[in-house]
């Protein structure tokens, strides 16, 4: 269990509308901590000297949230494949090491405050249809509705995106298209979802450009950063269910 | 505004067109090599016939056709100019300070895939000289002219055997070909997402499919300067 050293290089910044920079700071840290037990800890020096602690977002701390997320030295949650940022542990990291520390970046991320960002455009994108539409009344048989495995397997999978942003803060065009992808994909492919299919496409693919998002220029890195590794072709599937909602074939 | 303008124009529908423009384009090169690869025979006559016979079998059709193609090539760079540019602009005005690093895998953030713009935008720049060269002079200038079947017209064979005595000439032919095979590396497989004709079990053999098309045209395209600045015709068929 040995400690580490790292030189920190973190970004900083007041609020949304000013100006924000590097500070540097020095720690030392069991190997066995987690990237944001790092941070706590941090916090806690920064504090016991009267200053301002950074502040990140977290919650459940064990990948499942989506909450957390930064850059860390320039790939959304760290170096580690499909881990969020407060599954990655310093252990990854070279003894002396610097690591640079940053906020996700999109004009529809804006910045809170240090490593805290906005993500509420994916809140608005997902009013528009991430949700199906039920009577209410007594619980239905468990069975009653058939679904397929592969089709199950494949709705599970795009339903697995925790909505942490990392997507868009790697996409370099800045687009939410594997989010968004990821919705429709978990939605439309199960029964339940079909009824809305089109109208929800429609919906939330305009929300998402209302929102600022970019382009998707299929570079995949979104897939390469996602803590849950979706994969782009449920991008593939957005693409098609947008024609197909246009052309009337999905109501 | 209308439902298909409102989806031809949103974040998605220009990815549709950039990829129907992209894909119409690569469908031009298709028979632009082949007719090219004509010039590899020696015989002067096989291409300047092509030429003159494409003039006369589309008859009136023929300038529409012609503007048809530059209208491919303007819709494709105005929207990857907008999309590359302004989009990404607008959509991450201010950017990371640590260099982005690609996580690997599937990831095509990559040598073609992130330089779509810059491969693209020397095209560009090779259109325009290469429309001054091959249609203008030759076309419209007095210089390169020759009889076939009694009848006057543009001297490709000779215009290309001339540029392509000069190494400068053919170095540059040959570079802007390996940019092509990187655009069209990304490219292919790219147009396939944005259409979303992409099954997932597709996507490795359209990628792998991409860089055949990609080596394909890159490599057939450039053998012919490198063929006629060495006379290989000459050498191999007389
Ligand atoms: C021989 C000519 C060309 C061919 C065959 C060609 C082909 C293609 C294809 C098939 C795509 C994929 C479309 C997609 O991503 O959905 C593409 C994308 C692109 N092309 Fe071209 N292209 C040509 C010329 C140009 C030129 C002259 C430019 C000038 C700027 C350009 C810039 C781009 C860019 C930037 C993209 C990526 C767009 C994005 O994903 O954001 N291309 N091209
Ligand atoms: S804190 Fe919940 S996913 Fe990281």
């Amino acid at each position: 269990m040995a400690n580490k050293n790292f030189k920190l290089e973190i970004w900083r910044q007041d609020g949304p509308n000013t100006e924000g920079k590097f500070e540097t700071f020095n720690i030392e840290i069991n190997e066995h901590a987690s990237f944001l037990e790092m941070l706590d800890q941090l916090n806690e020096d920064i504090m016991n000297e009267g200053g301002r602690p950074v502040e990140f977002d977290s919650d459940c701390r064990e990948g499942i949230c989506g909450s957390c997320g930064c850059m860390v030295n320039g790939a959304a949650h760290g170096p580690e494949r499909e881990t969020a940022v407060c599954q990655l542990h310093m252990r990854t990291f070279q003894n002396g090491e610097t690591i640079t520390v940053e906020p996700f970046r999109a004009k529809a991320f804006p910045i809170v405050r240090d490593l805290v960002v906005d993500r509420n455009a994916f809140d608005r994108i997902q009013e528009k249809g991430g949700y199906i539409s039920v009577n209410t009344g007594p619980k239905p048989d468990a069975n009653a509705i058939k679904i397929g495995k592969q089709r199950a397997d494949e709705a599970m999978d795009a339903a697995t995106c925790i909505g942490c942003g990392a997507c868009v803060a790697a996409c370099p065009n800045a687009s939410a298209s594997l989010f968004v992808g990821a919705r429709l994909k978990h939605f439309g492919l199960l029964p339940q979802g079909a009824p809305e299919r089109g109208r929800r496409t429609l919906r939330m693919v305009e929300q998402m450009d209302d929102e600022g998002f970019g382009a998707c220029s299929n570079i995949g890195e979104c897939e390469a950063v996602c803590p849950k590794g979706i994969s782009i072709s449920a991008i593939g599937h957005m693409k098609r269910d947008y024609l197909f909602a246009n052309l009337g074939f999905h109501k | 505004m209308s439902a298909l303008k409102k989806m031809l124009f949103s974040s998605i529908g220009k990815k549709y067109i950039m990829a129907v423009s992209g894909l119409g384009l690569v469908g031009f090169l298709v028979t632009h090599l082949a007719a090219n690869l004509l010039l590899l025979t020696g015989n002067p006559d096989l291409l300047n016939g092509y030429g003159a016979g494409l003039k006369s079998t589309l008859g009136p059709l023929f300038y529409p056709a012609e503007a048809a193609l530059v209208g491919l090539f303007l819709v494709h760079i105005i929207l990857a100019i907008y999309i590359n540019v302004a989009g990404k602009k607008a959509a991450r005005p201010i950017g990371y300070a640590k260099a982005q690093r690609g996580k690997g895998g599937e990831s095509k953030f990559g040598l073609a895939g992130s330089n779509m713009l810059i491969t693209g935008g020397l095209l560009a720049f090779f259109l325009v000289v290469h429309l001054w060269q091959v249609r203008y002079q030759v076309q419209f200038g007095s210089k390169f002219r020759t009889m076939l079947n009694g009848e006057q017209v543009g001297d490709l064979y000779r215009y290309c055997d001339e540029i392509f005595a000069s190494p400068l000439m053919v170095v540059f032919y040959v570079g802007v070909m390996l940019f092509l095979g990187l655009h069209l590396r990304h490219g292919f497989w790219s147009a396939i997402q944005s259409l979303g004709a992409m099954k997932p079990e597709w996507s490795k053999s359209i990628h792998a499919l991409g860089l055949i098309i990609a080596i394909l045209f890159a490599v057939g395209f450039l053998i012919i300067p490198i063929w006629m600045h060495f006379g290989m015709a000459a050498r191999l068929f007389q």
